[in-house]
């Protein structure tokens, strides 16, 4: 490349370099308030307001988030949520796409296009709320559980992952006697590591962040995952008359601010952990995803 | 039957038949895997397609989907006749345009400026920095607005109260919910907007710049002339797709965002479904409601795709 000197040029590159520094900042400084404050004390965090990093340094919050039970056994549901919900996504999902994926199979447009047409038009809320009703599955983590167990999204890209991979390793496979079930687990799903671990990456962020779900199909507060109670905690806990307060519970003391942000913290720093070591790979699959099926 | 060009011909179906049968059987574990996929989607998907008949039924639990008498239109017609329609039809519609006017253009500007940045490493951190909120749930989004914005200790608040102002309702008022609703999206969102169009520049033929150069252009005319029309295309693609999916304003945020002062402007279809349907128990009506969007929703996917390929784009079907 020519390299520009000129000095409309050089103007811009530091403009440009000070905007994007100051974009960044501004999306990542909210959050890391609400990470300082977690670990202040309420005397600091009222005496000066906002904080990047807290003179005293205290870990009150959390010793109090973590000697709650409600907070723990919601900490607890989203965990095995996120855990078992993943496996059941990337199961399901793996299994149905690998056949669509081969061109060998009968009635594979037709299953696709049906699989597709779920896309662009659904049954809605209201209906689907009462099969899972009448399924007897409100109140059971299954609500949670198998309503999403497959995006019909992801579900279309693995398979066009899967779809280009050298159709020789599997006739090889065949010749030495494999069965369809494991080329699948051998080669096939060795070979799409880095997609799979995108996908479930997506799925898992899905299930750590569901909050929707539960408000529909879970009533009983036990079974909260750790996003409902954080907004009871947060945004019901003040205002007073703000939404419907109705299920909260009665014992439950009107937290500092602190607290407050703690539980944000707890809500959010788990997935964000899992997120440095799949950045590699998302953009690709973030990309797949928008390429034509 | 004795003509035979017409017996033959069922023999090659025949044929054809019997060759397909020992396919399947032969690839049988191929649908033992599709089964539970197909049975998710039977269940989950179609059942409650087939549900939606509930919109045209006077559903009562203790008769069941199948002995509920049938309304025909009306609860169609008792919606279409509450001035509340076009309360939610017109919410609906400015939150959409709002989020094409302030949001849709950020992440293509965003995706421009990194473009431009000539240190790779400097990129990747600033790529880092404004992925994360795309990985934040609406709860986090919008209690991290509340711990800012509330009157009752909000750092916003607090601010212009020590600075000898009057305290702001940011969150109850409803001059304000929409402009709430458009910058938490910009926020959470604009970063991870920005990976489609970095995909497509990273697409164009540096050649192009050389010859720009050589021609003497400079960096706001390569930018105009090459960079913008490179990746035209994502930009259309996009769009329609955005307008495809115009109902469907963010609905786990809206419904955050509400309360019983702001409702007047932020009630839109998919709230007022789950307030008539869940929390009044009104099925069929708010199935009604919802069948209504859906539909509304298919016509602007095919409608938009339609227009796309007047664009002479690919249109996404």
């Amino acid at each position: 490349m020519v390299k520009e000197t000129s000095w409309a040029s050089r103007l811009f590159d530091i403009f440009n370099i000070i905007v994007l520094a100051v974009i960044a900042l501004v999306t990542i400084i909210p959050f890391i308030y609400v990470v300082a404050g977690s670990f202040a004390t309420q005397r600091e965090l009222l005496e000066k307001g906002f904080i990047l990093f807290p003179t005293e340094f205290s870990l009150e919050a959390y010793k109090y988030i973590f000697s709650t039970s409600t907070l723990m056994r919601s900490l607890g549901v989203t965990i095995f949520i996120t855990i078992v919900g993943t496996l059941i996504n990337i199961t399901l999902t793996c299994l149905m796409a690998y056949p669509l994926s081969r061109r060998d199979m009968d009635f594979r447009s037709p299953i696709q296009l049906l699989i597709i047409f779920t896309m662009l038009f659904s049954g809605g809320m209201i209906p689907t709320f009462l099969v899972v009703k009448e399924l007897g599955m409100l109140d059971t983590y299954w609500s949670l559980l198998l309503p999403g167990a497959i995006s019909a999204f992801n579900l279309i890209i693995i398979r066009s992952f899967f779809q280009q991979l050298p159709p020789d390793l599997e006739e090889s496979a065949k010749i030495d006697g494999a069965s369809d079930p494991g080329i699948l687990l051998r080669i096939v799903i060795p070979l799409s590591l880095p997609a799979l671990a995108t996908f479930s990456l997506f799925y898992a962020v899905g299930h750590w962040n569901t909050y929707f779900s539960s408000i529909l199909y879970i009533n009983d507060s036990t079974k909260w995952p750790i996003q409902v109670l954080l907004r009871q905690i947060v945004m019901l806990s003040q205002g007073g008359s703000l939404g419907d307060t109705s299920s909260l519970e009665s014992n439950f003391i009107p937290p500092d601010q602190a607290v407050k942000m703690a539980v944000i913290v707890i809500s959010t720093v788990p997935i964000l952990i899992v997120y440095p070591f799949l950045q590699k790979h998302f953009a690709k699959g973030a990309l797949l995803g928008s390429v034509k099926g | 039957m004795g003509n035979p060009i017409a017996a033959s011909k069922p023999t090659i179906t025949n044929v054809y038949r019997r060759q397909r049968l020992r396919r399947m059987v032969r690839n049988k574990w191929l649908y033992i895997m599709l089964l539970p996929g197909l049975l998710y989607f039977i269940i989950f998907k179609y059942v409650p397609m087939y549900g939606l008949l509930l919109a045209f039924k006077n559903y009562q639990p203790f008769l069941g989907f199948v002995d509920s008498e049938w309304v025909g239109l009306k609860h169609f017609n008792r919606f279409f006749g509450d001035p509340l329609f076009w309360k939610l039809l017109s919410n609906t519609f400015i939150l959409a345009a709002y989020n094409i006017l302030f949001f849709f253009p950020l992440p293509i500007i965003l995706a421009l400026m990194l473009n431009e940045l000539r240190s790779q490493a400097y990129k990747k951190w600033i790529q880092t920095m404004v992925y994360i909120p795309h990985f934040m749930s609406w709860v986090v989004i919008v209690s991290i607005a509340y711990l800012f914005f509330t009157t009752e200790g909000g750092l916003v608040n607090e601010a212009i109260a020590s600075m000898g102002g009057e305290k702001v309702q940011f969150l109850l008022s409803p001059g304000w919910f929409r402009t709430f609703i458009t910058g938490e999206v910009m926020w959470k969102e604009t970063g991870w907007g920005t990976i489609i169009f970095l995909a497509a520049l990273a697409g164009v033929d540096t050649q192009l710049y050389e010859a720009a150069k050589i021609d003497g252009a400079g960096r706001m005319r390569q930018l105009w002339h090459i960079t913008l029309p490179a990746i035209r295309s994502t930009i259309i693609i996009l769009l329609i797709l955005r307008l495809g999916n115009f109902l469907d304003t963010g609905f786990e945020q809206i419904f955050l965002m509400l309360n019983s002062l702001n409702r007047e402007v932020g009630e839109v279809f998919d709230t007022y479904v789950y307030t008539t349907g869940i929390s009044q128990g009104e099925y069929s009506y708010s199935t009604a409601v919802g069948l209504f969007k859906s539909v509304v929703g298919l016509v602007l996917v095919f409608g938009s795709n339609f227009i796309a390929k007047r664009f002479g784009e690919e249109g996404i079907l």
